[in-house]
């Protein structure tokens, strides 16, 4: 401890600032102490607990009245270690972790972990895999972009925009509940498929869910759109110009917002993407109301996708979901039921009873699991924050010897000060909310 | 089971999975760097399913490719060689991925070569990570870059390796400023010192926190949990295969 204190520069009581802790109605004793101090500069510390900064953000803003002078964001208080508790799970255990970290986007992160094992492994996955991957990845990213929409809007004022925006994001997770058992946290995309094959009712339910959209998605542009609050806080704040944007690798939106049709869905297409018929959204204003449009847009472009692929599971119905190695999907084929209940006693009295080696395999699968090549890949998906990478490291064991996440939230964070040095206080919450950070993915 | 009873798995194309066989991993021997031998009791690979059959596989990390490696891949090896001189020609072409091993007194050099030059144009580095392999002698702590081009869509990675000893590697950041968040998370987890970043401090662990979380030698830590009267060890503590 010596040692630490004798690197500090001492504190020089003469010249150190005056800290306040405001506890709530002492304004006045504040501005007062202020005013008699003569310091125009007021550091403040904002977060990690508050409600617009998307969760446990802090950011180090000074001020110069209501302007602001600098601001440095602080990460890190939601940091659980994911990326070593991996390195100690199996593979396939691992695509339950990664759902954990971007809790909005858990489908993407599944699908990029999953993505990465199967490039280590060197196996292609079913094509109603990939469909039923495209398919929840999509659901995904028009809730996710409903809750940049909604809580973006809230932290303005806009609270209808939030209440509608968790209604629609509540059919979506209905959908996911019904598909994998969990509204969170699906663990749905696993190394060689998926876990589970759609419900016996799950295209009506698709339909549904696609319908409810399409009546209900056209509401968010009606409010927003020409709203004049709306557009007043939103329009020529937090600029990035793609030159910025480029400087700073800022993917996703925001870079889509500067003009730039950069979307890895289209330049490398993964899980059969270049089958689907989309358009990818620009926007040309570079401020936050241009990602906004960008957003509300993706949201159209992602249920035209929804739609080819409700055409497509109708089509491949009863196709495998999972590949049919047996040294990667288990023997058993296990699965549940509408009813929420597991396979029948009969089925699982002929896996226990028929076969000795797929039993084991079975075992072994659960307990040992797979064992992956020696290598190194880096698998790059298009989230709708903006890209996401996976980085894989194999030493030929069951586990990961190393697995790295490059979340979007995490690198676009770094354009904080660009968007909103020199602007006021109060655009420091649109500037956050128009990058659309998610503080479980920023620190993993 | 030793390399020298597969020679067919020289083939880098002959990717094997099997859950209980870790030898099949296909290694081309000619290229292949052994760093260690692992022993086991589990997983041999064998038909004997009793988990007694014993297990001792080589390590082996880090292929040298051979060329011609494929695709753009030999062109833009080339245009660095030409750009950087003194760069050796040490390279891996797995999964359709090139990996280009660079010393760190090039790395700087690399970097701004593959930026600023028309034929390679990466202008982003969208990923920074490092990797702790701690039987690597001289070699214990490696950084791997990733490059993206947009101009050309291609990806490109770097990697570099420095000692536990003297973990220094030039910071890139005067290249690409965005890799600044990305070098303070590889500090912060492996430990490795960027020279001439604007401000190496941790960024997902506290400020007083000692240790570098992701590096081997860091325990993940964890109690044993008592079921029925057994006790269940923590994961790290668990057989592993």
């Amino acid at each position: 401890m010596s040692q630490a204190n004798e690197a500090l520069a001492p504190i020089d009581e003469s010249t150190a600032p005056t800290e306040y802790l405001i506890n709530g109605g002492d304004f006045d004793a504040v501005v007062a102490a202020q005013r008699a101090s003569g310091d125009d500069t007021l550091v403040i510390n904002m977060g990690p607990q508050h409600p617009s900064t998307h969760g446990v953000l802090r950011l180090e803003v000074e001020l110069d009245g209501e302007q602001v002078t600098s601001i440095r964001p602080g990460i890190g208080f939601l940091h659980s270690g994911i990326e070593k508790s991996m390195e100690f799970r199996t593979w396939s255990q691992g695509s339950a972790y990664v759902s954990r970290m971007d809790y909005i986007m858990p489908m993407f992160n599944e699908t990029a972990y999953c993505l990465a094992v199967e490039k280590l492994l060197g196996i292609d996955v079913p094509s109603r895999a990939n469909v039923l991957r495209v398919l929840v990845m999509e659901l995904n990213r028009i809730a996710s972009h409903l809750v940049a929409i909604g809580t973006g809007g809230m932290e303005l004022g806009a609270l209808t925009v939030m209440t509608i925006g968790f209604r629609e994001r509540e059919m979506i997770l209905d959908f996911f509940e019904a598909v994998c058992g969990t509204r969170m946290n699906h663990a749905y995309v696993r190394p060689g498929g998926v876990s589970i094959d759609l419900p016996e009712n799950g295209l009506d339910r698709l339909r549904t869910v696609i319908e409810w959209l399409h009546r209900h998605l056209p509401e968010y542009a009606g409010f927003c759109n020409e709203n004049p609050i709306f557009k007043g806080r939103m329009q020529g704040v937090a600029n990035m110009s793609l030159a910025q944007a480029m400087a700073l690798g800022v993917s996703g939106p925001p870079l889509r917002a500067t003009g730039y049709a950069w979307d890895l869905r289209k330049k490398q297409p993964y899980c059969d993407y270049d089958d689907y018929n989309f358009d990818v959204i620009t926007w040309d204003t570079c401020d936050a109301y241009g990602r906004f449009r960008v957003r509300l847009s993706e949201m159209w472009e992602s249920l035209k996708i929804v739609e080819q692929c409700y055409e497509k599971l109708e089509r491949s119905a009863g196709a495998p979901y999972m590949v049919e190695d047996r040294h990667l999907s288990k023997p058993g084929d296990l699965t549940v039921g509408p009813d929420g209940q597991g396979n029948s006693p009969a089925h699982v009295k002929q896996v226990m009873g028929s076969s000795m080696e797929s039993l084991i395999q079975h075992f072994k699968l659960v307990s040992e699991g797979f064992k992956v090549p020696v290598g190194q890949v880096y698998q790059a998906i298009e989230s709708p924050k903006g890209e996401l990478g996976c980085q894989l490291i194999s030493d030929g064991g069951t586990r990961p010897y190393r697995a790295h996440f490059r979340d979007p939230g995490f690198h676009n964070l770094q354009a904080v000060p660009l968007l909103c040095e020199g602007g006021m206080i109060s655009d420091i919450v649109v500037a956050v909310a128009s990058l659309d950070p998610v503080l479980g993915g920023v620190d993993r | 089971m030793s390399p020298s009873d597969k020679p067919s798995a020289a083939d880098p194309s002959d990717r094997k999975i099997d859950a209980g066989n870790a030898s099949d991993v296909a290694v081309p021997a000619a290229s292949a760097q052994t760093v260690t031998t692992r022993q086991g009791m589990w997983g041999s690979g064998s038909g004997d399913v009793s988990g007694f059959g014993g297990i001792s596989r080589p390590v082996v990390r880090h292929r040298r490719a051979q060329r011609p490696y494929g695709s753009w891949f030999d062109q833009v090896v080339d245009r660095l060689l030409a750009l950087v001189p003194g760069l050796d020609d040490q390279v891996n072409y797995d999964h359709d991925e090139l990996t280009i091993y660079v010393d760190r007194q090039q790395l700087l050099a690399v970097a701004r070569a593959c930026r600023d030059d028309a034929h390679l144009r990466f202008e982003t580095c969208p990923s920074v990570s490092g990797a702790h392999f701690p039987d690597e002698a001289g070699g214990q702590l490696h950084v791997i870059y990733n490059l993206l081009s947009m101009t050309h869509n291609r990806r490109l990675r770097l990697e570099v390796a420095v000692s536990d000893d003297d973990p220094s590697i030039d910071s890139v950041t005067s290249v690409y400023p965005h890799a600044n968040w990305h070098e303070r998370e590889t500090w912060d987890m492996f430990g490795v010192i960027f020279e001439g970043h604007p401000g190496l401090t941790r960024i997902l662990m506290p400020d007083d926190w000692d240790g570098h979380p992701l590096r081997k030698d860091y325990p993940l830590g964890g109690v044993p949990i008592e079921f029925k009267g057994a006790q269940v060890p923590p994961p790290d503590q668990r057989r592993s295969y």
